[in-house]
């Protein structure tokens, strides 16, 4: 029933070949080209995680970044002033993240659609504001700066790898979390839990009727998707030597949200494809003038118009087509 | 301490409090009429308040700075981004009403990023400021306190307005039909009404509004990029106190963020960015469609 | 017996929905609520499931008071029920609709660690050729015919393996002739799986081919009980509804 190339394309494993191809990167390209190639693993990260939200459940969150933000300061603060290394201080902006999410899902989930996204926005301008003002522990305005490199001694193991410069060495592990996480996404939205979160998008009330308790359902879902952003932000931090309160202002928010659907959202590495296009775009039209937000609202504006499943989705829906004129003309 | 307890001194933070109410009521009304009635939450309505403010500044340096000048530059700009809005709407906003929610947010959201980038295009990103027409340049003196007469005007403005409002939506039969529109627009379809020049209609007439406010709104603060996305958010905190589709739900709202901010100010320095939110965050947990607005099931 | 309101009352700002209704439902029987529109159906069904809560009065599941417990609680003691407007999952295939509902019902909601593609797949090929569905197992079920997600719907409520049924109004706009699939297919299956049945319809031939108890239901009032031959002949009954056939 299925066609063959339906049938091979879920043989060859996806995963694998994307991390030998980006484990490349430092080795066929500059220092810039991994730069960048950080930035996008980075996002690419922060973006499925935000649509485990938006695609597979159906919320659609508007203050993500909050989340992003506060895995950021907790990894750099650990790191930095409490002197923890730096793999349980990442783990540890992960668990703020999710302790964050959990506590504003539990009021967010009880509302719906429109009030739902108002609230999530409400809550993360609040994130912001604290970070914006706690000059004590976050530094305030001015930010958190100088947040040391993790040590990377193990990595001198590696007999290639060790040779390598700083950038070079923090991009594969960067690679290698995030592709630890990313596939830990990839198993949950298969499994039946992700089934269910499905379930409740397209019809909760059937869900509920099905005996899924909706609401604990969206809650713990949330928390997830604020663990991942507050892992993500982790990263983040250290690549951009310093957190700052922008990291959960709302213009973030929109900028994951975009890259999310940009890429599309019915498809698990959309948001991924999304934040790659959309950084890489960013890049390019930088250099040539200084009106990116207009070339991005038009950009926008196309996509809503012509390519509402995103880039992806356009994609896949361009070889549905041509597999059955393909079959039409057999 | 004592001297915030001054009541003259307080006199004075009432004025400035009720002043921003007012700038803020003439947006979010807008706001709150469009989300009433076509459903959409509009992002893009502090981008049109910018574009009022802009024009409404250019149009004073080719008119000059006399009371006529001014006026004629409100008016101009009011028009304008009446016009603009209804090309909008026609042109691209209609084609979203059938889309998800989500949609039709990034949509609003693009046009603040496009009309941002137009308008630094434009006026380039140095502040503008006008300067108050000469009828209205002067004060009051109340027992040390200024009463601007130009931001009297502005709080007298509001009310008025927001009694027009009343009136235009209970007593004429247009407004009639608005309100049923914004009950069951199927329904009304069926009876023969053109609903799409209605909801044009709307968006036209809250884009004016919006470009009245900014065009108002240019002797008290600078024009400035940035503006649009600043007011934007206080105006959604408004709406949402008041509750989303409830005219006098804005008013209330209106009142009770531009008090609470001139007030919590003296309390708490660092009040202000906080306060807002948090307000907005207490309503939405414990009585989502605000003070006024009627419970969505 | 398997399901009893007692006295069950219910309005809404003033309008009353449900006026002091009880019913008896069976074990292992078949029975249908007719009424015209209006009358209150709906509302009953909810008051049972637990998506609203009663003003006054008891429902009693097995002996077990139900009364107002919400739907995902009552649905874990054995009650099922289909809707008026069909309550499937859009974008899922008609596999996975199945699927997920056994998985749900299953217990493995919270499983974040298997394939839930592998998952009670045995079991859901089972249900699909049982409801005839195998030919459009793998299409998106917001795009199959209508009677086809009616079957759907019947499919993920059986999932849980249900002892009573509760369907609202399960033929509504079927063609004639798939009317008389579901309704064979229905009368099957409750045979089959000694299910008790509460149903509301508007079509008569379908209340009378099969109901073995039909009440009626009038302005929320329950104005009849019975067989089918004894609601037939009723007097106030005939005057109040009976002629109609499918409207």
């Amino acid at each position: 029933m299925k066609a063959s190339a339906a049938g091979l394309s879920k043989r060859i494993p996806w995963m694998l070949v994307l991390f030998l191809i980006a484990a490349l990167i430092p080795v066929i390209g500059s220092r810039y080209y991994t730069f960048l190639a950080t930035d996008i693993i980075i996002f690419a990260m922060f973006a499925t995680s935000l649509n485990l939200l938006i695609g597979y459940t159906g919320l659609v969150s508007f203050g993500h970044a909050a989340y992003f933000g506060v895995g950021a300061y907790v990894c750099a603060i650990f790191m930095k002033d409490l002197g923890v290394p730096f793999l349980a201080a990442w783990l540890l902006g992960g668990v703020g993240g999710a302790l964050f999410a959990a506590v504003f899902g539990f009021f967010c989930v009880r509302l719906t659609s429109v009030y739902f996204s108002m609230l999530t926005m409400a809550f993360a301008q609040i994130v912001w504001a604290i970070c914006f003002k706690w000059n004590d522990v976050t530094g305030g305005e001015q930010g958190y700066p100088n947040v040391p490199m993790p040590s990377m001694a193990w990595l001198e193991w590696i007999p290639w790898i060790g040779g390598l410069r700083i950038d070079h060495k923090f991009f594969y592990l960067t690679l290698i979390l995030a592709a630890l996480s990313i596939a830990a996404m990839r198993r949950i939205v298969h499994s039946p839990f992700g089934r269910m979160l499905t379930s409740i998008r397209d019809n909760a009330e059937r869900a509920q009727f099905n005996g899924i308790n909706v609401r604990l359902y969206q809650l713990i879902v949330f928390s997830i998707a604020g663990g991942f952003a507050g892992l993500a932000g982790g990263l983040f931090g250290i690549f951009n030597r310093g957190v700052f309160p922008d990291f959960c202002y709302w213009p973030k928010s929109a900028e994951v949200l975009i890259m999310t659907i940009l890429g599309g959202i019915h498809s698990f590495w959309g948001p991924s494809v999304g934040a790659a296009i959309l950084i890489l775009l960013n890049q390019y039209i930088v250099s040539y003038t200084e009106y990116w937000p207009f070339v991005l609202g038009t950009i926008l504006l196309v996509l809503l118009f012509g390519f509402p499943g995103g880039v992806v989705g356009a994609i896949i829906d361009l070889f549905r087509r041509l597999r059955s004129a393909a079959r039409g003309q057999r | 301490m004592a001297e915030l307890l001054d009541p003259f001194f307080l006199l004075g933070q009432l004025r400035s409090g009720l002043t921003t109410a007012m700038f803020l009521f003439l947006i979010a009304s807008g706001l709150s009429l469009i989300f009433g009635v076509l459903k959409i939450i509009n992002f893009a309505h502090g981008s049109l308040y910018m574009i009022g403010a802009y024009i409404a500044w250019n149009m004073t340096v080719i008119l000059g700075r006399t009371s006529i000048g001014f006026l004629g530059a409100v008016v101009v700009a009011s028009l304008s981004v009446a016009v603009l809005g209804g090309i909008v709407e026609r042109l691209l906003l209609r084609y979203m009403y059938k889309r998800p929610e989500l949609y039709q947010l990034l949509f609003t959201y693009a046009l603040v990023l496009i009309f941002s980038d137009v308008c630094k295009y434009i006026w380039g990103t140095q502040p503008h400021s006008v300067s108050r027409p000469p009828l209205l340049a002067g004060s009051f003196d109340f027992y040390g306190v200024r009463f601007p007469h130009y931001d009297l005007f502005i709080i007298a403005l509001g009310p008025l307005i927001a009694f027009g409002f009343w009136v235009f939506l209970n007593r004429t039969s247009y407004g009639r039909i608005i309100r049923a529109a914004a009950l069951d627009r199927e329904m009304l379809g069926a009876l023969g009404t053109n609903v799409a020049s209605l909801y044009t209609g709307m968006f036209v007439l809250a884009a004016f509004l919006a470009g009245l406010s900014g065009a108002l709104v240019t002797p008290i603060k600078s024009v400035v990029p940035g503006m649009d996305v600043e007011i934007i958010i206080e105006a959604f905190i408004v709406v949402v106190i008041g509750g989303l589709g409830s005219l006098w739900g804005t008013l209330l709202g209106s009142l009770i963020y531009g008090l609470t901010l001139a007030f919590g100010i003296l309390i708490f320095p660092r009040f202000s960015i906080f306060a807002a939110f948090v307000i907005m965050a207490v309503v939405l947990i414990v009585r989502p469609w605000g003070l006024l607005g009627r419970p969505m099931k | 017996m398997m399901l009893s309101c007692r006295n069950l009352v219910k309005s809404f700002s003033g309008f009353v929905a449900t006026n002091d209704v009880s019913l008896d439902v069976e074990k292992g029987r078949i029975t249908a609520i007719i009424g015209p529109n209006g009358a209150g159906k709906s509302t009953l069904f909810n008051l049972i499931t637990g998506h609203i809560k009663p003003d006054s009065g008891e429902v009693m599941l097995e002996g077990r008071n139900i009364t107002g417990s919400p739907p995902h609680k009552v649905c874990g003691m054995g009650l099922a029920r289909s809707f008026q407007r069909t309550n499937i999952f859009p974008m899922l295939t008609v596999y996975e609709n199945i699927q997920s509902a056994f998985i749900a019902h299953g217990g493995k909601g919270l499983n974040m660690w298997s394939v839930s593609e592998q998952q009670f797949r045995d079991e859901t090929a089972q249900m699909i050729e049982h409801l005839a569905l195998q030919d459009i197992a793998y299409s998106i079920a917001g795009e199959v015919s209508h009677g086809a997600q009616k079957q759907v719907e019947l499919g993920i409520a059986l999932a849980g393996e249900p002892r009573m049924l509760l369907l609202d109004e399960p033929t509504a706009g079927m063609s004639a002739q798939e009317t008389h699939e579901s309704i064979s297919l229905l009368d099957r299956i409750a045979k089959e799986r000694g299910l008790t049945l509460l149903f509301t319809e508007h079509d008569m031939d379908v209340v009378f081919s099969i109901a073995h108890q039909i009440a009626v239901l009038h302005q929320g009032r329950i104005i009849a009980t019975g067989v089918p031959e004894e609601v037939r002949r009723n007097e106030e009954v005939r005057r109040v509804y009976l002629g109609g056939g499918k409207h």
